[in-house]
């Protein structure tokens, strides 16, 4: 089987991560923060540990403000729906995902108004565009790091500078770039950023989190959820401090404790290792690929400028056959469509149809690449 | 003689970085359940040496960690 859905999820899981979520449940399995006896305390400082582990990972000074969430979606609409208010500006691409686009069209529907900066074919984006569109009436910028359809990489430190002059803020969606490009927040100027757990982190499904600069007044931001927080008990309203503010009922402390195997394995082998390798299999597919007459390469062809996504159409082929027949007849595994991505396809000029998506991952080989090369040839004839 | 006082703190993260701290630097520090005479709350409390009470309280402050209370057990 030859595994490229790693944009969706990535697979399999180093073994370390498997082995800290069995452990956790069995030497740490009391709920974090509620009891106090010792399977309640071990559970919290592994989760604390966590924090400080992503802390350092991201690059700001303070754990507390590294909030769990179940996903990147959660995060986003954390900040969304905390931050906006009717009335707002928001600034977004046209490379969005629906995590971003749906949370955002509700919002405007109640009063925000939302500008949708048109990205390049390319999922490029002009950094003039984005200094025109922002100015001192914009609230937010919001913008992923890497486009899950085309793999194309945004500037972020480019608009991260033009968002603060004007004195709006950052949200950064990472889903497809934490654990496979360098993301230090305070270099980049990110105010906030959004991550998954369970792609480049090599982490499990169930765990995001929101990482919120140091310098961000959090008073401003409602809580997408209230509950209990196992803190100020006494009270019926939920309290300020953080992460207790943002993190209500019991937190997913086995996928926590997967996510920091994940981190811990992603740097022993090396953000800058992982790049390489995954640069090299996405340059032998994109040219591998626009060798073949009847297939079209969308998205950048500049390996600088993407992540390790390479989105294909063929001649006279449907995207859905291609992807049922590498499956069922090759055993390589895709992901077709339009990748709960709309806007982006449309700006990339694959909607409705959507494109065939490869995406390899930290345990896909140069074999495997060609292997799946092969096959692709076959099955949309050359 | 009084031998142990606790920290209160406002959130589980604060205690438990509160902890970590101090027993980097050597001090008998222990979790705790929240004694029920000092609070509702249903977390946890630190619990120290109270002839330590001035140093503990100094290397918490230097550190920023938010304490709510401090009491002799």
């Amino acid at each position: 089987m030859i595994y490229l859905d790693n944009a969706a999820t990535s697979w399999p899981k180093p073994p370390e991560v498997l082995k800290a979520m069995v452990d956790v449940l069995e030497h740490a399995g009391g709920n974090p923060g509620r009891s106090g006896h010792r399977l309640s305390v071990e559970a919290a400082r592994v989760m604390y540990d966590a924090r400080e582990d992503i802390a350092r990972f991201f690059n700001i000074d303070d754990p507390t403000r590294v909030i769990f969430t179940s996903n990147g979606t959660q995060a986003i609409n954390t900040v969304l729906k905390g931050l906006l208010k009717p009335g707002d500006r928001v600034v977004a691409s046209s490379m969005e995902h629906n995590a971003v686009m749906r949370p955002l069209r509700s919002l405007e529907s109640r009063g925000l108004i939302v500008d949708v900066i048109p990205c390049a074919s390319d999922g490029s984006l002009d950094i003039n565009d984005i200094a025109t569109a922002v100015d001192s009436t914009t609230r937010l910028v919001v913008i992923n790091h890497a486009s899950n359809v085309a793999g194309t990489i945004l500037p972020i430190a480019d608009f991260a500078s033009i968002t603060r002059r004007a004195g709006a803020l950052l949200l950064v969606d990472a889903a497809q770039t934490a654990g496979v490009l360098p993301i230090d927040m305070k270099a980049l100027g990110i105010d906030f950023l959004a991550f998954t757990g369970h792609k480049g982190l090599q982490g499990p499904p169930g765990i995001g989190g929101l990482v919120i600069a140091d310098h961000v007044d959090t008073q401003q931001i409602e809580p997408l959820m209230r509950g209990g927080t196992g803190s100020q008990s006494e009270l019926e309203e939920q309290p300020e401090y953080l992460p207790d503010k943002f993190e209500s009922g019991t937190p997913n402390i086995v996928g926590i404790a997967g996510l920091s195997a994940g981190i811990s394995w992603v740097m022993g082998r090396g953000i800058e290792k992982i790049r390489a390798q995954e640069k090299e299999l996405t340059v032998t597919l994109i040219d591998g690929l626009s060798g073949i007459a009847s297939i079209k390469v969308h998205g950048t062809h500049n390996p600088e400028k993407t992540v390790a996504i390479v989105s294909f159409t063929a001649k006279d082929k449907h995207v859905s056959e291609i992807g049922l027949k590498l499956n069922e007849d090759y055993c390589i595994l895709t992901r077709v469509g339009l990748h709960c991505a709309p806007a982006a396809h449309k700006t990339i000029g694959t909607f409705p149809e959507g494109t065939v998506r490869l995406a390899p991952g930290v345990f896909t080989t140069m074999d495997d690449i060609k292997e799946a090369m092969r096959a692709i040839e076959k099955v949309v004839g050359s | 003689m009084t031998e142990y006082g606790v920290v209160l703190f406002y959130t589980t993260s604060s205690a438990i970085r509160a902890e970590k701290l101090l027993k980097k630097r050597a001090y008998t520090v222990k979790l705790i359940p929240v004694p029920r005479q000092f609070s509702s709350d249903c977390g946890v409390a630190l619990r120290f040496d109270w002839q330590q009470r001035e140093q503990v309280t100094s290397e918490l402050d230097k550190a920023h960690v938010e304490m709510d209370a401090i009491h002799p057990l």
